[in-house]
């Protein structure tokens, strides 16, 4: 079943019809992108990427946001290349998308891939265009999905589902600032960058490889009032001091599970601000928002069409979707995006307590314990209640008796903590926890205190490494 | 500590973590009747992995688990050495 898009309104029109200038703050150039209108930071060379299919693999955020605006509606497609993707597979995104040009950075490897018919240089700066830009393309946005495993998937969006969730712009134009933690070439990032935009707000831009506590420094300094990022993103920031120095009034978590700790913890952190998370995938969009500051959602969002968006639980618990939000299909193959009847099965599984649903995990991530099957978030969320845990990941071990065990790495929120004379009683309190809190199968096994956990390039905790 | 003490305030420790009453520990004690279920020998294998730094048992190559608390020391024993 195909459902009827709502009407977007263009990156381009919002930046022509900006009443203030507006920017994009990253972490080493800033620029006003309000002057895209009658401007260009391509070089001028817009007209030739007219109608083509276009791959963004720009390597700095600033130059892909500033891309983003003259692109949209005057190319064909835009193929957002993340930054994270093996080269390995390029050759083949570029053969299922039909990709005919290439904008590029000064920071771009320079992969013999790259070499299309068209090849233009997107700088960090916007310089007046002569000409009026060619337009009127019904540009199609194509994104990776962010699976670990295998050849990466591109989902195939355009303007009008990306934007299906973001409300129409805001009358304080230019006075608000947003800010994410994610990159803007994966879908949760992409969603932030498109609400600054259309939004009328400007944006600091993340930056991989910047220490949190610079980034929350940039943060700071530009005044960000709208900050967005995955709990784990979140879980880091909260452990360093420099978060202290900023002040939004809106706090938003998505692309994992926000546990009730987490949220708490951001309430007592930021007591001014909204606190909201929100469920959104690549391939089926933005589902919906929860602001009562409760993890999980009610159990009266599953059954009726509520904002467009349809949900249902699977009998394994899975949650699907129905949405006008969702990708349409994924380019280049005949896998079905979404099911017959257009629900697209979003891997993750809930499970209803009293009148509320809660996330327990993803279906792949389920820890088998000699027959007892337990999702390492269940047990991550129950010790990230502990007032001394900054973070913590929940794994499978081996085990020559239940053939896996759960086992946790955990990093403590102070150094103090992780001195080894009080390490021994933190842990034995953390293990009380979970034995009065959990069945027994599902208390770790062993407990580690690391000094960081990976966090991956789509935000989210990064669960094969040991 | 010797691997021996180890192993078996280990099994004191998780017994009293998994509410279980240790039968006396002794050398041919039956370790299916010593108290512990499978899980608390799973969590028990976990910890003393982490305390001895070995798990004989999924690094052999044939899957042997020893009858007796007597043989089940001396699979560390001989791991450890």
């Amino acid at each position: 079943m195909r459902m009827a898009r709502v009407e977007a309104p263009s990156l381009r029109d919002s930046v022509a019809n900006a009443v203030s200038p507006r920017f994009f703050w990253g972490r080493t150039a800033s620029v006003c992108f309000t002057n895209l209108d009658h401007g260009t930071s391509l070089g001028g060379r817009l007209a030739e990427l007219a109608g083509r299919s276009v791959l963004l693999a720009t390597a700095s955020q600033l130059t892909t946001a500033l891309a983003l605006i003259e692109l949209d509606g005057c190319a064909r497609r835009i193929v957002i290349l993340p930054p994270d993707v093996d080269a390995a597979n390029l050759g083949a995104v570029i053969a299922t998308a039909e990709i005919d040009a290439v904008v590029v950075d000064d920071g771009s490897p320079q992969f013999p891939d790259f070499d299309l018919p068209v090849r233009v240089t997107c700088v960090s700066t916007v310089v007046p265009a002569d000409a009026n830009p060619p337009t009127g393309y019904h540009t199609e946005w194509l994104l990776m999905t962010s699976g670990t495993t295998g050849e990466p998937k591109l989902v195939v969006h355009d303007l009008a589902n990306l934007t299906g969730a973001v409300r129409a712009r805001s009358v304080a134009d230019g006075a608000a600032v947003w800010g994410t933690f994610y990159d803007i070439r994966r879908y949760g990032g992409l969603q932030m960058y498109l609400r600054a935009v259309l939004g009328g707000a400007s944006m600091v831009l993340s930056s991989a490889g910047e220490p949190i506590s610079d980034h929350l420094e940039r943060l700071a300094r530009h005044g960000v009032t709208h900050l967005s990022g995955t709990p784990s993103h979140w879980r880091r920031a909260l452990m360093d001091p420099a978060i202290r120095n900023i002040a939004p009034r809106y706090v938003r978590l998505s692309g994992e599970i926000a546990d009730q700790p987490v949220l708490d913890r951001l309430r007592a952190t930021f007591p001014q601000a909204a606190v909201g998370h929100a469920y959104a995938s690549t391939e089926a969009g933005v589902a919906f928002d929860v602001n009562d500051g409760l993890a999980g959602f009610p159990a009266a969002f599953v059954g009726p069409v509520r904002d467009g968006v349809e949900m249902k639980v699977f009998a394994d618990g899975s949650l699907r979707i129905r949405s006008p939000r969702a990708a349409s299909r994924y380019a280049g193959t005949e896998h079905a995006l979404a099911d017959t009847d257009g629900f697209v099965d979003t891997g993750d599984i809930v499970e209803r307590r009293g009148e509320r649903y809660y996330f327990a995990g993803r279906k792949g991530g389920i820890i088998n314990i000699g027959g007892l099957k337990v999702h390492p978030e269940e047990i991550e969320a129950v010790i990230n209640q502990h007032p001394q845990v900054g973070m913590s990941r929940v794994r499978s071990k081996q085990n020559p008796i239940t053939g896996a065990i759960a086992v946790a790495d955990i990093v403590l929120k102070s150094e103090q903590d992780a001195a080894s004379a009080r390490q021994a009683m933190i842990k034995d309190d953390i293990l009380k926890l979970c034995r009065e809190t959990l069945p027994r199968h599902k208390v770790p096994a062993a407990i580690n205190f690391v000094p960081a956990l990976g966090i991956g390039a789509a935000g989210k905790l990064a669960r094969r490494e040991r | 500590m010797s691997v021996r003490l180890t192993i078996l305030e280990q099994m004191e420790q998780v017994a009293r973590e998994h509410g279980k009453i240790l039968a006396p520990l002794k050398e041919e004690l039956v370790l299916a009747e010593c108290g512990l279920d499978s899980l608390g020998f799973a969590v028990l294998v976990a910890r003393l992995e982490d305390t001895l730094g070995i798990d004989p048992f999924t690094a052999a190559e044939d899957a042997y688990f020893p009858v007796t608390l007597g043989e089940f020391v001396k699979v560390y024993e001989n791991g450890a050495r």
